[in-house]
């Protein structure tokens, strides 16, 4: 069908638009190399997150020590001593965990903040997920039925945007906590992450709900709408056919949008001790961990500054890409609608 | 214009008892009681004694007794706070955090507008190019970190400002710059999208092609203009400041009300809950009423509608 190949074509369009922007698509590779590294690194980290190393106050300091792959050791090969090589990856990661220092428990801070960025994007990714899950049906609805449904539907949404945003979260947090734990049998230290997402997911669909309607309600009256009704499309037609594919674009940049903001959130959160609960990392609450450590005597700047710094690269590097995509695909919105 | 302020307050006023109905429900299905806290296990007989005294036994009841108390400004006790009740606690923290916030609302209003239209005006220019850089660095440093180099450096090397404490003057400029940061940055970028809309616009055209001088353009009426996306996020944004950051509080010491928000709901403390929610809500509705007028100040056609 014409119209599709149309979509695809904008698509490319604004694909090669969003290329162009230097400073947006430097940041997509950094972020990507980043999430690269730390997906290969997640079975090390995911085993060495918690091991904590006691042995001496020294190891504690960021230490470069050079990464030999490979094990040399003495063999028995047929009686007679030999020299071996083992090549081994897990020594390698073991070796380097000492670079960026260790954490008041001796636990490799490299290890946690690899470990952190997967928690902390994962909490981003699933407040996009449910912000679109929950406001896409939500403005679609309310913006094509209209009159009283429509009304209704947006009241929700003023009076939830009337509660405070932290007492939300909490609250949802408490109220959550005791069934999820139960249904994941009894394993809370995952159940507080999931809680974490629906908590900042739970509150972050409004704007997004807002946008979704604004932008319907714009498609509503366009003549290749009208034109599909006059042709005798059907209401369901006419919206997964002609106004869904339309949404796809706005509904990207706002969600590529809730991603930095949700990682903020969780640092904020976690800076509160109601973020995710120890052992489990994010870089919002080794950071917020960082901030304690250095109002003590002792400086130990490097748990302060190497996950600040790897969370406003992280940040920053969403919110150029979201910038970029918001330039390429959705020229014509208001910037910064969503703050 | 009166009718319309008269209609938005009616319709605040139907808000505000939503969003009180919404945190009634969310406190009584949420798990937690709030007679039993801590090391205090009081028998029974002295909870449904409780209960009774404070209405809590029926939720109908304590629906409509609360909202009867609110109406009348009477929030009643706090359970978590023994001794204070929760109008106390409210106008103890209050002025602080309202003080703090218009401090920092100015503060980002003062910075962010200039730099916005600078960058705007030299649009891709070093000046655009670092604030763009500078803001989304103002967006990203979540405030504990800010709040916390600024008290390291301003309170601790350099000894400009007490590290704790409140009270004094020399108490107000650091929790206010660490507040008004993001608000500068994410000003700066409205309006400098603001502006870039309206530069394009032939009125700004009209307006230089009769020899008006381009400063008089910019500042007076591009910005006038541009200044209404800004005006819509202060809104919002002003009321969450001016009823505190309990990180910022956290931080510098500050006592303001951002604390109660989340002391409230972890003691599990329904009068200080629904009375915080309902003072944000009203200050909320409020702000966003004023920002309407205003609104329709600057940009007469707007007042025809809704």
């Amino acid at each position: 069908m014409a119209p599709i190949a149309n979509d695809r074509r904008a698509e490319r369009r604004g694909w090669r638009r969003f290329r162009r922007n230097r400073l947006a698509s430097l940041s997509l590779y950094a972020f990507l190399g980043l999430g690269a590294i730390a997906t290969a690194a997640l079975p090390f980290a995911g085993r060495w997150y918690d091991v904590q190393s006691l042995d001496s106050a020294v190891r504690h300091t960021p230490s470069f020590t050079p990464v030999v792959a490979f094990d040399v050791f003495d063999v028995e090969c047929e009686g007679s001593p030999k020299t071996g090589v083992r090549v081994s990856i897990a020594r390698l990661f073991h070796r380097s965990s000492s670079w960026l220092g260790h954490d008041d428990l001796g636990r490799s801070l490299m290890v946690r903040l690899l470990m952190g960025f997967l928690v902390s994007i994962a909490i981003g990714l699933a407040a996009a997920a449910i912000s679109v899950v929950v406001s896409v049906p939500w403005g679609c609805i309310a913006a094509l039925s209209g009159g009283w449904i429509d009304t209704t539907m947006m009241r929700i949404v003023d009076v939830l945007y009337g509660l405070p945003y932290i007492l939300m979260v909490i609250i949802l947090k408490i109220a959550l906590t005791r069934p999820l734990a139960a249904l994941l049998g009894g394993e809370t230290r995952f159940a507080e992450v999931v809680i974490l997402f629906i908590a900042i997911g739970g509150v972050s669909w409004l704007t997004m709900a807002r946008v979704v309607r604004g932008q319907v309600l714009a498609l509503r009256d366009q003549p290749f709408i009208e034109a599909a009704r006059a042709a005798g499309a059907g209401r369901l037609r006419i919206l997964i056919r002609h106004v869904l594919p339309n949404l796809v674009g706005p509904v990207t940049v706002y969600a590529s949008l809730v991603i930095p903001q949700a990682i903020l959130q969780e640092a904020f959160l976690s800076y509160l001790g109601i973020g995710v609960q120890q052992p489990i990392p994010s870089i919002g609450r080794l950071a917020a961990d960082g901030v304690q450590a250095v109002n003590t005597f002792v400086g130990f700047w490097w748990l302060l500054c190497y996950p600040c710094g790897l969370l406003v690269v992280t940040l920053m590097a969403l919110n150029f890409v979201g910038d970029g995509l918001r330039d390429a695909y959705d020229p014509k919105s208001r910037a910064d609608t969503l703050v | 214009m009166i009718a319309r302020i008269v209609r938005r307050l009616v319709l605040g006023a139907l808000t505000i008892v939503c969003v009180y109905s919404v945190t009634f429900l969310m406190v009584i299905t949420v798990p937690g009681n709030p007679f039993r806290q801590g090391e205090r296990n009081i028998p029974p007989e002295a909870e449904a004694a409780l209960r009774i005294r404070y209405n809590m036994d029926n939720n109908w009841i304590y629906f409509g007794e609360f909202l009867r108390g609110a109406v009348a400004l009477d929030f009643g006790p706090s359970f978590s706070y023994s001794d204070w009740t929760c109008n106390q606690i409210i106008a103890d923290a209050l002025p602080v955090s309202i003080m703090l916030g218009l401090l920092a609302v100015f503060l980002g209003v003062l910075v962010g507008v200039p730099v916005g239209v600078m960058s705007a005006v030299r649009r891709n220019g070093w000046f655009d190019v670092t604030t763009l850089g500078l803001v989304l660095l103002g967006i990203s440093v979540p405030t504990f970190v800010t709040g916390s180099l600024l008290l390291t450096v301003g309170g601790v090397y350099l000894g400009w400002f007490p590290i704790g404490g409140w009270g004094t003057l020399a108490h107000l400029p650091l929790p206010a710059l660490t507040l008004s940061l993001p608000l500068m940055a994410y000003i700066a970028r409205l309006t400098r999208t603001g502006m870039l809309d309206v530069l394009g616009a032939d009125f700004i055209r009209t307006a230089l092609a009769k020899g008006a001088p381009p400063r008089t353009v910019v500042w007076k009426h591009a910005l006038k203009v541009a200044f209404l996306p800004v005006l819509s996020y202060l809104g919002p944004a002003a009321a969450q400041t001016m009823t505190g950051s309990f990180v910022v509080e956290k931080v510098f010491g500050v006592p303001g009300l951002g604390q109660h928000f989340v002391n409230a709901a972890l003691n599990h403390d329904p009068g200080l809950i629904m009375s915080t929610v309902l003072v944000y809500a009203s200050i909320l509705i409020a702000l966003n009423i004023v920002v309407d007028v205003l609104y329709g100040w600057i940009d007469p056609r707007i007042s025809g509608a809704v």
